[in-house]
């Protein structure tokens, strides 16, 4: 591909400093009816480029342009920044779902702490405080450095210079946070976040599973992920401990049909119909919870399935290839589905054996269930006998998941002849509240006010 | 002990205010008229003049009383600027120092004991030490009796163990081992301070330097524990220990001790527990580790309690916090131990992965908002 020469420009969604940014952005200058204002579009790094591969047309146009470029028109999608660039926080839905998929994820699911519900939801506040400056590319707090020379500065500063990398957090509410006699919630606990079952073959790590609350954290550049995790971990030690946390390197699925699809670890494309974050009309249907849901206070949230799950890479490496591609239906260097010619083509479900994997999953073989698939490849080094642990974090967001990522699994669990080479080692379900609208309102307001 | 050691206090801030010239002054030519007398007996300590020129000092004192005394001339806050122990019944001395213009107190110590006989005096002229506020300097001289009443605590348990070593009776001696170190655990970035005993008497066999000889109490747990054995390489080790201590008792009093440093002491000792204890690291052969997190625990208490005055004043949010994050942790300690009043804890290996889990959390918890105490009692 052609190396687009970046737009040398002011860059005000650079990372402050220090405290005295004088050229930061207010964060809250996009609101939820202006979904299309142009999230700056930051000159891409030279990574990005490269990373973006074939995306090479749409980086054209945004450099060129000095404009975001924004697929579609619908008021509730959320426009794609260019690499570098900041996403708007403020939405009717939360950003870090319909979004264009970032290149990496730091996910987190926390317990939480205290048994306060005044306390949870000072938590709250602080949160999305600090998210608003971090997707804003700023500093939380009174920065990284310049402080009180005996105190320990608000900011950790490893982020400090970076620039935005189109950071998105999203924060959830596990089932825990409703139980009787916690925070007085279990009225409000929606009938579509249902405990998962025991799916056949689940070896769920309980130390890798579960959790009262959960923020993904998704940018282009690692360090801007873990930093905005950090921070928030910072900030709620006492009231909240980290659980657990993954961390993805590269994502599997893209919510931009005009870039190329990723491959997953076992080198297939994955994601290829995948719901478009511009297409309103399939994430009304398929993935926004709506007023009249049952849950009035989760309209325009959703509902997030994470599952890892664990790869066994050695023995899939010495698989045929025929048996690879019979297994997930698609061919390994196009993509195209079985019998079919292009990525894209329509797939005719009965060309494909009766167990493969895109057969299996796709909306027609489980009652029209659609997922809107969010995932990321991981490799946490090798487990003590020498074997990659890799694997796919799989992350999919739902309207409902009992009628989004169970009868799927259901199906993928009993017939799915790619169970020979995962397992699915960890779980967690969340209600993903609606958007944050303005700088008054905070992460989970529709809940707790 | 830590691996990489941080000294909030160098040990060269030793005396650091001043030179001590600590002698005899027979052949004194500067003193003469110009001396300090101090008449010291059983019952009193009567000093010659309350205000003298900064400077070169020389204070003589004669024992009138039948009890061996002590002279000390200290700061405001009980730091010792000069002392001279072992001063017979009818005997007399002389000490000489440097001494900057402001406030002192010279006390004398009949018996060697208690907080002993004193008198405000006053050194005039330029170059005054750092004036602090009374409260700062009243929690600094708590602290400071705090910390010597662990060392001289810490000695005779010590005595115990390292008796127990000697007699080759393994049993008694791991009996023995986890309270000998509670004094020092809880004040240990006091300790610290003292750069050259911390390696000498708490270091663990990863953290030895090349060529360093490994001595202390990691050595004889070693022994105690994993190889179950005492030889005479040990016994002579506990002497070892016994005199290393007994320097650092000696030393203590010494230590350049700040608010900041107070309250960064308390967050180090937390620090402590986050990276030693809740890993199980500290106590790998005897599993002792609960111990030592009480003991941190309560060092870390005794310095914030002692600053809360100022803190509350300063950041009641904070002060609050805090309040609250040391009963959630003490009370999350108490299920590991035997009784209330007691050091009896569960051994570290019987503890499961969610309960230290937990306990990391709690830690977490409370050194979060710790690490905002030097900035709060600084303000």
């Amino acid at each position: 591909m052609t190396e687009q020469k970046p737009e040398q420009r002011p860059e005000p969604e650079d990372r402050g400093t220090g405290p005295d940014t004088s050229a930061s952005p207010d964060p809250s200058a996009a609101g939820p009816d202006t979904p299309a204002a142009a999230p700056s579009a930051a000159a891409p790094s030279r990574r990005a480029v490269l990373g973006w591969g074939g995306a090479g047309l749409a980086l054209g146009a945004a450099a060129a342009g000095g404009a975001a470029v924004a697929f579609g028109g619908s008021p509730d999608t959320v426009p794609v920044a260019a690499a570098g660039g900041s996403v708007p926080f403020h939405g009717a839905h939360q950003a870090g779902i319909a979004s264009a998929v970032q290149d990496r994820l730091h996910f987190a699911a926390f317990d939480v702490k205290t048994k306060d519900r005044a306390e949870l939801v000072e938590l709250l506040k602080e949160w999305t405080e600090a998210a608003r400056l971090m997707t804003a590319g700023l500093p939380v707090g009174e920065g990284g450095f310049g402080g009180l020379p005996q105190a320990p500065p608000d900011d950790t500063g490893e982020a400090l210079g970076l620039k935005a990398s189109r950071l998105t957090l999203t924060v959830g509410f596990g089932p825990g946070l409703f139980a009787r006699d916690r925070f007085g919630l279990e009225g409000s606990r929606p009938a579509a976040l249902v405990d998962l079952e025991q799916f056949p073959g689940d070896n769920l790590d309980p130390a890798r599973s579960g959790g009262d609350l959960c923020v993904q954290a998704c940018a282009d550049d690692p360090q801007v992920a873990v930093h905005a995790i950090r921070q928030l971990a910072r900030i709620g030690f006492g009231r909240v401990a980290v659980r657990w946390s993954q961390l993805g390197f590269g994502k599997t699925s893209s919510t931009t049909p005009d870039e190329q699809t990723p491959r997953n670890m076992m080198g297939f494309k994955d994601g290829t119909r995948n719901i478009a974050g511009t297409d309103a009309a399939a994430l009304d249907k398929h993935v926004w919870a709506g007023a009249g849901d049952g849950s009035a206070w989760m309209a325009g949230g959703s509902y997030l399935v994470a599952r890892r799950i664990r790869m066994n890479i050695e023995t899939w490496d010495r698989t045929s290839l025929q048996e690879q591609e019979d297994i997930f239906g698609r061919d390994k260097g196009e993509g195209a589905p079985v019998g079919k010619s292009k990525e894209r083509d329509e797939p005719f479900l009965k060309a494909m054996k009766p167990e493969a994997h895109v057969r299996l999953s796709h909306p027609d073989s489980n009652a029209g269930a659609t997922l809107l698939r969010r995932g990321y490849s991981f490799t946490d080094g090798t487990d003590g006998l020498g074997r990659l642990d890799a694997g796919l974090f799989f992350l999919a967001y739902q309207r409902d998941v009992r009628t989004g990522f169970v009868p799927i699994q259901r199906n993928l669990a009993r017939h799915d002849v790619l169970n020979e080479y995962i397992q699915h080692v960890g779980s967690a379900v969340f209600a993903v509240p609606p958007g944050v609208r303005d700088k008054g309102d905070w992460w989970g307001r529709t809940l707790f006010a | 002990m830590r691996p990489a050691r941080l000294t909030v206090v160098a040990a060269a801030s030793l005396v650091a205010a001043l030179t001590a010239v600590t002698g005899c002054a027979e052949k004194s030519g500067s003193g003469g008229d110009g001396a300090i007398k101090v008449a010291a007996s059983d019952t009193a300590c009567d000093v010659s003049k309350t205000e003298f020129p900064a400077g070169k000092v020389q204070i003589d004192v004669e024992n009138k009383g039948a009890k061996v005394t002590e002279l000390y001339v200290l700061f405001p806050d009980d730091r010792i600027v000069t002392e001279r122990e072992n001063i017979g019944p009818g005997t007399k001395a002389s000490i000489t120092a440097e001494i900057k213009a402001g406030d002192y107190e010279i006390v004398c110590k009949p018996g060697m004991k208690g907080d002993g006989l004193r008198t405000q005096v006053k050194a005039t002229g330029q170059g005054g030490v750092e004036k602090r506020s009374p409260e700062a300097d009243a929690a600094v001289a708590a602290y400071r009796q705090y910390v010597v009443a662990q060392s001289e605590e810490t000695l005779p348990k010590a005595q115990v163990f390292a008796d127990a070593v000697k007699a080759g009776d393994v049993e008694a001696a791991k009996k023995a081992y986890a309270p000998s170190r509670i004094g020092w655990e809880r004040t240990e970035p006091v300790a610290e301070s003292f750069g050259d005993i911390d390696p000498k008497v708490d270091v663990r066999e990863d953290g030895l330097e090349p060529g360093q000889e490994w001595t202390g109490w990691h050595r004889l747990e070693k022994a105690l524990w994993a190889d179950n054995t005492i030889g005479d390489a040990e016994k002579k080790l506990a002497d070892t220990l016994i005199a290393d201590l007994t320097d650092w008792q000696k030393k203590v009093g010494q230590a350049e001790i700040t608010p900041t440093s107070m309250a960064n002491g308390a967050k180090e000792l937390l620090d402590e527990v986050a990276t030693g204890k809740v890993t199980g690291e500290e106590e790998r052969y005897s599993h002792t580790d609960l111990v030592d997190f009480k003991a941190n625990v309560e060092g870390a208490e005794k310095a914030y309690a002692l600053l809360k005055p100022i803190a509350a004043k300063n950041d009641p949010e904070l002060s609050k916090q805090l309040d609250t994050q040391f009963a959630a942790l003490n009370t999350l300690l108490d299920k590991y131990r035997a009784d209330k009043t007691g050091y009896d804890f569960t051994a570290y290996d019987k503890v499961g992965e969610p309960e230290r889990k937990e306990l990391s959390d709690g830690v977490n918890a409370l050194a979060e908002p710790l690490s905002k105490l030097a900035a709060a009692v600084a303000k």
